[in-house]
C-alpha cells in the first residue's frame, strides 16, 4: 500500500514538472514569453536541479552544505573542456548528444570531487561540517582562478599558474572560459530536472534512502541498528554532487563566456535560500523557490536599484513569518485538516 | 630573513583585525549559537561611518571611531533585536537565512547610500613609523596600532568574561541558556549585550582593515568576514582565546602563503590549512570536544 | 512468572573457568554463550565509570542489570554495543572476540539494543523504523534502488510483510503508517524493541523498557519479553528500575554499584544478599 503511495506521488510530479514544460513551451513558440524570461529558462532549470540536489544533503542527509556552488562550477569547467575535447576528438557535431555527453562528463568530475571532499567533510560534524564545505567551495574557486586548459588539435594541455600554453584556449585562470559553444537548451534542462527528481525520489524511498535518512534523525540510534551512517551520509553527498555537476555543465554550456567567479560563496547560499525557502526536505518546495526565486529579480526590475534590497527584506520578512509560532501553528492545523480529509488514517497519530 | 620579519609582521598585523572580527563571531556564536553572517558587514558599515565622520565631518579620527563603534553597538542591538530574537525557537537554518537576508540589506544598502565606487580610506594613525636593519624593514604606525589594540581587546574581553556580572552571565547564557534564565539572568538582555560588544569590535576591525586595505566597498567586509568566521573555527568557536590564536595564525598563513607560495592560493591556503586542522582537532585548536550522551 | 522454579546462578567467570553457563543448563548447556565479558572497564579521564566486569549470559537467557542511578549500567549497554570502545577487557559474542569493532560490527554480530532516552528515527514513519532493523537483511543496492530493478520490487514487498509482522508482536500494525515522532510515550518504548528485534539479534539490550509505563502496561512488557525469547530463541539482558519486572522474569541478575559488580545470583538470592540491600534495595525496598 504505501509502495503504491510513493510511487503515484512520483508519477504525479513528473506529470506536473511534464505539463509545466509543455505549457513553457508553447508560450516560447507562441511568443508569448518575454526575451528576457525566456533567457532565464535554462538558469531556471540549473538552479532547480541544484536545489533538488542541495536539498539531498541538506534535507534527506541533514548536513548544512556552503559549498555546493563548488560541485557546479567543477561540472561547468570540466563540461566545457569535454565538449570542445569531444568535438575536436571524436568529431561528435550533434549538439544534443555533445550536451549530453558532456553533462555526464561534469557529473562524473563534480561526482569524482565530490568523494575526495565527502571523505574529510564527513567525518566532521554540524557547524563544522559546514563551515569546511565552505571552505572546499572557496578551495575549489581559487585553484580554478589558476588553471590553464588548451586544446591543440585533439591534445589537452593544462597548466597551472602558466598561461603561455600551445593552441587555443579553453579555460584562461581568473578570465574563466571564453567563446564557449552554447549548445545548452530547454528541453534537455527539462530532461535534467525529470532525472534529477527520478534519482532523489527514488532513492529515497529505497533501502539507501532510508538509511540516509535514519541517520539524519538519530546518528547513534542509526548505527546501533547496524547502519553505516558514513557511508549514506556520502552516498546522498556524492549523489548530490553529481547531479550539481551536471547541472554545472547545464550552465557552463549556456554562456559563450563563463568564470570561477559566478560560482562564488554567494552561489552556494543562493541555492540553499532556496532549499530553506522551499521547505527543508522538500523536493517541491525547492522546485517552486528556485523557479520563483530566479524570476524575481526580474519581475522586481521596476525596482531597478532598490531590487536586490527588497530581496534582502523579503528573505528576512519570509523566514519571520515562517516561524513564527502563530502563522506556524495556523498552516499546521491547515495542512492536518486537508490531510486527515485525504487519508482516514491521519488521525491515527493523535 | 629581513624580507620575512617584514611578512611576519604583516601577517601578524592582518591576523590582528582577523582576530577581533573572529572574536566578535565566537562571542555570538558561543551565546546564540549561530552563525552571524552579517558580522562582517557590520565591518564595512563601520568602516564606511568612520570615513564618513572623518572625510565630510573632519571629525578627529579618534572621535571618529568611537562613532563607528557607536553606531555599530546599535546596529547590532537593533539586528539582533528585529531579526534574529523573534527566531530563538527557530531552526539553525532559519537562523542563518536569515543572517544572510541581513548581510545582503546591510551590503545592498551601502551600496544606494555609498555607491559601488571603492573610498580611499585616509590614513587614520600616521605618527610615524619604525624603521629597523638600516631601513629595510619599515614598520607602520597602523601596523603597531592593530597589534596593540588586539591586544588590549583581548585583555579587555578576558577579565569582562572572567571578572564582572555581565561576563558571567554571558558564560552561563552560552554553556546552558535555560538554566541560565532559572538562574535569573536575563537571556534576551545577555545575548544583546553580546551582539552590542560583537559589533563594537567589528567597528574597530573595519577601521584597522581599511587602514591596512584602503579601498571601502560595500563588499569589503564580506571576505574578511568569512575568513575571520573561519578564524574563529580554526581556534574552537565560542573560545576567546581560540578566536585570538585562530585570528594570528590565519593572517600569518595567508601573507606567507601569499609571499612565498602562490599569490592566487593564498586563500586556498588559508581554508586548506582549516581543514587540515579541523581533521585532526574536530573543535578545533581551543575547543573543547562535544560528546553526546548516549 | 515468580514460580519459575528453574532458576540457577549465574556463574562467576572469576571464579570457575566456565564449565557451564546459563541459567537453565539442559536448553544453554552445550552451545556457546551469546556474551562473555571479561575484566571488561572503562575509564573517563581516570575515572573507572565500569571496573572488572564479567558476565557471562546463555543462548536463550534473560539476564537482569540492577544497580543505583549512576552505578555504571547505560555504560555497560555502551561498551557491549561498542558506542564506548573499553578500555580494558574483552567481550566475546557468539564466540567471536569483538575487539577493535564499532557499533555497526557489534549489530552485525548480533548485538542489538533500545536506548534510555528513547531514540526512534522521529521522523519516518512506524514501518520505516522497523524496515531501517531490517536493513541488514535486504540486500539490493543503492542503483537497484534508483532504477527500481525487479529486485526493489521483490525486496520492498518481503521487507513491508516483515515489518508488518514485528509490529505485530506489540499489536503495531496498525500505526504502521504514523510518525513515529508522534506516537504515545509506551509505544515508543515497544517500537524501539520491535526495530532492535528487526535486526535479527542473538542478545536484546533493553535499557530501562518499562520507564514511564504503568503498572497495568508493565505486565504486559513482561509477557511480551518472555514471549519474544521463547519466540526468536535469543538471550535478553535488561537495565530496569521496576523491581517486580527484574524479580519476575529475570532468571540471573547482575548487581552494579559504582561500576563494580557487588552480586551475582536468582532474584532470591539478590533480595536475599547482604550487600545489596545495603547498597541498593535498603533504600527502595518496594521489590
Amino acid at each position: 500500500m504505501k509502495l503504491k503511495k510513493s510511487t503515484i506521488n512520483n508519477l504525479i510530479s513528473y506529470g506536473v514538472v511534464i505539463v509545466a514544460f509543455i505549457v513553457c513551451q508553447a508560450m516560447i513558440s507562441s511568443g508569448a514569453m518575454s526575451r528576457s524570461l525566456k533567457g532565464q529558462m535554462v538558469p531556471i532549470c540549473v538552479y532547480i536541479v541544484m536545489a533538488i540536489s542541495l536539498n539531498l544533503v541538506v534535507g534527506i542527509s541533514g548536513e548544512l552544505s556552503l559549498g555546493h556552488a563548488g560541485f557546479m562550477s567543477i561540472g561547468a569547467f570540466s563540461a566545457i573542456i569535454g565538449a570542445a575535447w569531444l568535438r575536436a576528438a571524436l568529431g561528435i557535431e550533434n549538439e544534443i548528444l555533445l550536451l549530453v555527453l558532456s553533462m555526464i562528463v561534469g557529473g562524473a568530475f563534480a561526482g569524482i570531487f565530490g568523494v575526495l571532499i565527502g571523505i574529510p567533510v564527513l567525518r566532521l560534524r554540524g557547524d563544522y561540517l559546514a563551515i569546511v564545505t565552505l571552505a572546499f567551495g572557496e578551495i575549489i574557486r581559487n585553484v580554478l582562478n589558476c588553471l590553464y586548459f588548451s586544446l591543440e588539435g585533439s591534445r589537452l594541455h593544462v597548466s597551472f599558474n602558466n598561461p603561455s600554453i600551445p593552441g587555443t584556449i579553453l579555460l584562461n585562470g581568473p578570465n574563466g572560459a571564453k567563446d564557449v559553444a552554447k549548445i545548452a537548451t530547454f528541453p534537455v534542462g527539462f530532461v535534467l530536472i525529470l532525472f534529477t527528481l527520478f534519482v532523489v525520489m527514488n532513492l529515497v524511498n529505497s533501502r539507501s534512502g532510508r538509511a540516509i535518512m535514519a541517520s539524519r534523525d538519530n546518528r547513534i540510534a542509526a548505527e546501533a541498528m547496524g547502519i553505516n551512517v558514513t557511508k549514506y551520509k556520502m552516498m546522498a553527498f556524492v549523489t548530490a554532487a553529481v547531479l550539481a555537476g551536471m547541472a554545472g555543465a547545464l550552465y557552463g554550456l549556456n554562456f559563450s563566456t563563463v568564470a570561477a567567479s559566478k560560482f562564488k560563496f554567494d552561489t552556494s547560499i543562493l541555492v540553499l535560500v532556496f532549499v530553506v525557502l522551499g521547505g527543508i526536505g522538500n523536493i517541491w518546495g525547492s522546485i517552486i523557490a528556485a523557479t520563483l526565486l530566479t524570476v524575481l529579480p526580474e519581475l522586481l526590475r521596476a525596482f531597478a536599484d532598490y531590487r536586490m534590497l527588497v530581496y534582502a527584506i523579503v528573505l528576512i520578512l519570509v523566514m519571520l513569518a515562517t516561524n513564527n509560532p502563530f502563522i506556524r501553528s495556523l498552516f499546521d492545523r491547515l495542512i492536518h485538516r486537508g490531510r486527515s480529509a485525504q487519508t482516514q488514517r491521519g488521525g491515527a497519530a493523535e | 630573513m629581513v624580507s620575512f620579519l617584514r611578512f611576519l609582521i604583516n601577517g601578524i598585523s592582518l591576523g590582528s583585525v582577523y582576530a577581533i572580527i573572529a572574536l566578535g563571531y565566537t562571542m555570538v556564536y558561543g551565546i546564540a549559537k549561530m552563525l552571524n553572517f552579517a558580522h562582517g558587514d557590520v565591518i564595512m558599515v563601520g568602516a564606511y561611518i568612520a570615513f564618513c565622520a572623518m572625510q565630510y565631518l573632519g571629525l578627529p579620527p579618534l572621535v571618529a571611531v568611537l562613532a563607528a563603534m557607536v553606531f555599530c553597538t546599535v546596529l547590532g542591538m537593533v539586528i539582533e533585536g528585529l531579526a534574529y530574537r523573534p527566531l530563538r525557537q527557530a531552526t539553525k537554518l532559519a537562523v542563518l537565512i536569515t543572517a544572510i537576508g541581513v548581510s545582503y540589506l546591510l551590503q545592498n544598502t551601502a551600496l544606494l547610500i555609498w555607491s559601488s565606487n571603492p573610498k580611499v580610506f585616509p590614513s587614520v594613525f600616521n605618527i610615524g613609523t619604525i624603521r629597523l636593519f638600516d631601513g629595510n624593514l619599515v614598520i607602520s604606525s597602523e601596523t603597531i596600532l592593530t597589534i596593540v589594540a588586539n591586544i588590549v581587546i583581548m585583555i579587555a574581553l578576558t577579565l569582562f568574561t572572567g571578572r564582572t556580572k555581565m561576563g558571567k552571565a554571558m558564560r552561563a547564557v552560552s554553556e546552558d541558556r535555560g538554566a541560565a534564565e532559572l538562574m535569573g539572568i536575563n537571556v534576551n538582555r545577555t545575548i544583546s549585550l553580546t551582539f552590542a560588544i560583537g559589533s563594537a569590535l567589528a567597528a574597530i576591525a573595519g577601521v584597522l582593515l581599511c587602514s591596512a586595505y584602503p579601498t571601502l566597498q560595500p563588499t569589503t567586509g564580506s571576505m574578511p568576514g568569512i575568513k575571520a568566521f573561519t578564524a574563529a573555527v580554526f581556534g574552537g568557536i565560542g573560545s576567546i582565546p581560540g578566536a585570538m590564536i585562530g585570528g594570528l595564525l590565519l593572517g600569518i598563513i595567508e601573507i606567507l602563503g601569499k609571499a612565498y607560495i602562490s599569490t592566487e592560493l593564498g586563500d586556498a591556503l588559508v581554508f586548506a590549512v582549516l581543514i587540515v586542522v579541523l581533521l585532526f582537532k574536530p573543535a578545533g585548536l581551543l575547543g573543547k570536544p562535544m560528546r553526546e550522551k548516549v | 512468572m515468580t514460580e519459575n522454579t528453574q532458576k540457577k546462578r549465574m556463574l562467576d567467570t572469576k571464579m570457575v573457568p566456565a564449565p557451564s553457563h546459563g541459567i537453565i543448563p539442559e536448553r544453554d548447556l552445550n552451545s556457546t554463550p551469546v556474551l562473555e565479558a571479561r575484566h571488561l572497564g572503562i575509564e573517563f579521564g581516570g575515572l573507572k565509570a565500569v571496573d572488572d566486569f564479567n558476565l557471562i549470559i546463555g543462548k536463550t537467557e534473560i539476564a537482569g542489570l540492577i544497580g543505583p542511578n549512576g552505578a555504571g549500567k547505560t555504560t555497560v549497554f555502551n561498551l557491549l554495543t561498542k558506542v564506548y570502545q573499553p578500555t580494558m577487557g574483552t567481550i566475546m559474542v557468539n564466540g567471536k572476540d569483538t575487539a577493535g569493532m564499532n557499533t555497526v560490527q557489534a549489530n552485525k554480530l548480533g548485538i542489538a539494543r533500545t536506548f534510555q532516552n528513547i531514540r526512534l528515527f522521529d521522523n519516518m514513519t512506524v514501518e520505516d523504523n522497523v524496515r531501517i532493523g531490517l536493513h541488514n537483511q535486504v540486500r539490493y543496492g543503492m542503483f537497484t534502488g534508483i532504477l527500481r530493478l525487479p529486485a526493489y520490487w521483490k525486496q520492498e514487498k518481503a521487507q513491508h510483510e516483515k515489518a508488518l509482522e514485528l509490529l505485530s508482536l506489540f499489536d503495531m500494525q496498525d500505526l504502521a503508517g504514523t510518525r513515529a515522532g508522534s506516537l504515545p510515550y509506551g509505544a515508543q518504548r515497544r517500537l524501539e524493541i520491535v526495530r532492535a528485534l528487526a535486526t535479527n539479534p542473538s542478545l536484546l539490550l533493553l535499557d530501562e523498557p518499562a520507564a514511564g509505563m504503568n503498572p497495568h502496561e508493565t505486565e504486559e512488557l513482561m509477557r511480551n519479553i518472555i514471549r519474544i525469547r521463547d519466540r526468536f530463541q535469543i538471550a535478553i539482558m535488561l537495565i530496569e528500575h521496576d523491581m517486580n519486572l527484574v524479580m519476575g522474569i529475570c532468571e540471573g541478575i547482575c548487581v552494579l554499584n559504582y561500576g563494580r559488580i557487588i552480586a551475582k545470583g536468582t532474584a532470591d538470592e539478590i533480595q536475599a544478599n547482604p550487600t545489596v540491600i545495603e547498597a541498593y534495595l535498603g533504600k527502595k525496598k518496594e521489590g
